[in-house]
């Protein structure tokens, strides 16, 4: 799921924060409520399951200062259904979305787009008379970069999932829990 | 045990040690009302207008330390709470607010009264349920409590559909709380306090801010302690007054737009701030940006999130500030500071705010002072929000917590007769005054009723000057005198008024009669309205215009005379 904002803090560059939270109702009007009131910018934002039945995970891409990311991140662990809140932006992370791109297509051009697709590591999930859609995997530049490139050809439609994040290595490493934010917080963020 | 949801709510709130409830009944909490004769440990009291309820609820809380609770139906009763609730969420008060809400089966059908409470609160509350299930409220109500008063405080609402008050279950009273995500922060860093010390123990001009945390953690005595021990002059906020004696050495009043001059140029002086549970709102800082740049400043609160959201500070510390003082004070070094403290004192000897003008007119401040006087300052304070507000927090002299209640963050005119019902009822052996403006009476003076009804001797003074004062305030020093929309020419006879519901009125337009009227009212065995009719231009000073900083503060223009 991804849901864009109207920016009020003026454009940052995208920080990573994920989340671990209840999985009730009304969870996710919680925190997108929190960053609506706080005028903070979610530039995308994807929900699943996670490992644990009952949570789901939640990964935020905050446009803002590092001082700004930190507020949400320290709001986000404020709400009593979020359980853990990690900012992975600045760490050694894996970073991916899927897109699905319905792009103009003849037989003039049809090889053209598939050579790039594959370039890309992408497929060519569906064929119809006058387009085809595209599904790609990566990072937001790799995908901003594909779209880029099939512009000229003509998009119809593009459908992104938002960035899922997750911290490289051990296990441990990932597990964050409140108290050690809270000293990362203190000793100057 | 079989019981009915609306059972279960009421022996739950009795678990909790809930002893009263301020409430308006309605369709959908009916089936919860009609339980409450079962339970005559719970004493209920019908408010004449839900936001009274929640008001009444806040200053009860206020007062005890212990969650109020508010009961309203749904729909309009839910949403005339909102103004109470956000209050409360404002200044970290514990309430827990129950709602009836429309059966189970009509819930998004726009049924007659349905109105989506958990939606419209959940900015303004520190959570809120919907509860689908009878079996569930026993642990809701449970978490509620243990939500709305530990860590920093705050409103949490529970809305149950109608049809849940009558569904019976097996009751588990052993149901254990479910909150995995919360877990607040209150012992402090250890690192970080022996930083606040050192930087304590090196500073040559510190200063104390001290503010409604101290309240909420009760750490009066280790505050002193501290202020005593390294010689620290004490400044509180609007919502931390009593925190700190005011009649102690080392105090210097409140700070902020209508704070005392000395306060706020000690502030600017520092070289070291000592934030302890407050948050640099706005009305303390005005510009952020100019605001005490020449101190190192320690921050300490319970929530993480007010840490570093105004004002950049040096130590962060998260934690209880009564755990965290006293971690403090063991650190800390004697010292006695008096090149500083002479330097207070001249502060105070130039910039004297605490005197009124001279004159021979009634004028607020005087009335204030009288009510002191007459009470010896153990009164409980209650105020709305404006002039009448800051005269009351400048001039009455506070030594006691708990005693200066008032709509602080939320600045809510109407909260003063409410909230000082509820401030009575948590506080019977008190004498409660509400110190009210003309407009603010206005908004919630249906609850005279209640008082009537329930003989609660709330003593009410109205400061009335005719006039929306602090707006006019600003019309006259920043509109060029455009009084638009701020005279009150159609105000009631106020002492009528307090007649007609069989509560002591009386009127006072001389300043020879104040303390003989106030003197009567605390006398009537019961409530007592008093119309104070008031110079009606009299300004608040000092003041700090919005957003500017103390170089722009403005002193009382004209003579001044010490009052006794």
């Amino acid at each position: 799921m991804t849901m864009t904002m109207t920016d009020q803090n003026g454009a940052g560059p995208g920080h990573t924060i994920t989340a671990l939270v209840e999985d009730k109702p009304g969870v996710l009007n919680r925190i997108t409520s929190m960053f609506r009131r706080r005028g903070y910018n979610i530039a995308s934002l994807a929900v699943g399951p996670s490992e644990i039945p009952s949570l789901s995970r939640m990964t935020f891409v905050v446009d803002g200062n590092p001082s700004t990311v930190e507020q949400v991140a320290k709001n986000l662990n404020k709400l009593i259904d979020v359980l853990k809140v990690v900012n992975v932006s600045d760490e050694d992370s894996v970073r991916r979305e899927l897109a699905l791109i319905r792009v103009n297509s003849d037989v003039r051009t049809r090889s053209e787009i598939m050579q790039i697709v594959g370039i890309f590591r992408a497929n060519i999930v569906d064929v119809a008379s006058g387009s085809l859609i595209v599904e790609v995997i990566g990072d937001e530049d790799k995908v901003d970069a594909l779209i880029d490139l099939l512009r000229s050809f003509g998009v119809q439609e593009v459908m992104r999932t938002g960035t899922v994040a997750m911290r490289r290595g051990a296990h441990e490493r990932q597990s964050h829990h409140a108290e050690a934010s809270t000293i990362r917080m203190e000793s100057g963020l | 045990m079989i019981r009915t949801g609306g059972q279960i709510v009421c022996e739950a709130l009795i678990r909790e040690g809930v002893d009263v409830i301020f409430g308006l009944p309605g369709g959908a909490i009916l089936p919860l009302y009609q339980t409450l004769p079962q339970y005559p440990e719970l004493r209920h009291i019908l408010v004449r207008h839900e936001q009274g309820a929640a008001h009444a609820a806040d200053g009860y809380a206020r007062v005890t330390g212990r969650p109020g609770v508010a009961w309203a139906t749904s729909g309009p009763g839910a949403t005339n709470l909102v103004t109470g609730i956000a209050t409360a969420q404002m200044d970290s008060v514990p309430m827990v607010v129950v709602t009836g809400q429309v059966g189970r089966a009509a819930i998004g059908s726009d049924a007659f009264q349905e109105t989506d409470i958990t939606g419209i609160t959940l900015p303004i509350t520190k959570h809120n349920y919907l509860v689908m299930h009878a079996s569930e409220i026993a642990r809701v109500i449970k978490e509620a409590f243990h939500i709305a008063n530990t860590g920093r405080p705050g409103p949490v609402l529970v809305d149950i559909p109608k049809d849940v008050f009558t569904e019976e279950v097996e009751v588990d009273w052993g149901d254990e709380m479910a909150l995995p995500g919360y877990k607040p922060n209150l012992k402090g860093h250890g690192l970080m306090v022996k930083r606040a010390a050192n930087l304590i123990n090196s500073a040559e001009r510190p200063v104390i801010m001290a503010g409604h945390g101290i309240i909420i953690s009760r750490a009066y005595d280790e505050l002193r302690e501290l202020a005593e021990k390294a010689q620290i002059p004490v400044i509180t906020t609007l919502l931390g007054i009593g925190c700190f004696p005011e009649n102690h050495v080392l105090s210097v009043g409140m700070p902020g737009m209508h704070g005392m001059a000395y306060a706020n140029l000690a502030i600017e002086e520092a070289d070291l701030l000592v934030a302890l549970g407050m948050r640099f709102d706005d009305r303390i800082t005005g510009d952020t940006s100019s605001f005490a740049t020449g101190s190192k400043k320690i921050h300490v609160d319970v929530d993480p999130t007010e840490i570093g959201k105004n004002i950049a500070v040096d130590v962060p510390i998260v934690g209880d500030v009564k755990r965290v003082l006293k971690a403090l004070n063991r650190q800390v070094h004697e010292a006695s500071r008096m090149e500083w403290m002479h330097r207070i004192d001249d502060l105070k000897r130039d910039h004297p705010s605490m005197l009124i003008r001279e004159t021979d007119k009634l004028i607020p401040q005087y009335v204030i002072r009288e009510i002191a006087e007459a009470t010896e300052g153990h009164a409980v304070i209650v105020t709305g929000v404006g002039q009448h507000q800051m005269w009351a927090a400048q001039h009455y002299t506070f030594n006691d917590p708990c005693t200066f209640v008032s709509s602080g963050g939320a600045g809510a005119m109407g909260y003063e007769v409410p909230g000082a019902m509820g401030a009575q009822v948590g506080r019977p052996d008190k004498v409660v005054w509400s110190i009210a403006g003309d407009g603010g009476f206005q908004m919630t003076m249906c609850e005279l009723a209640t008082l009537a009804e329930n003989r609660i001797p709330v003593k009410i003074a109205i400061i009335n000057n005719g006039f929306l004062g602090m707006v006019r305030q600003w019309q006259e020093l920043f509109y060029e005198h455009s009084y638009v929309a701020t005279g009150y020419s159609g105000n009631p006879d106020f002492v009528k008024l307090a007649e007609s519901f069989g509560i002591f009125g009386a009127r006072v337009t001389d300043k020879s009669q104040v303390r003989t009227v106030v003197e009567q009212a605390m006398e009537f065995d019961g409530p007592a309205l008093v119309d104070f009719v008031v110079e009606q231009e009299e300004n608040v000073y000092p003041m700090i215009p919005s957003g500017m900083s103390v170089k722009e503060m403005m002193e009382e223009p004209r003579p001044q005379e010490a009052v006794r």
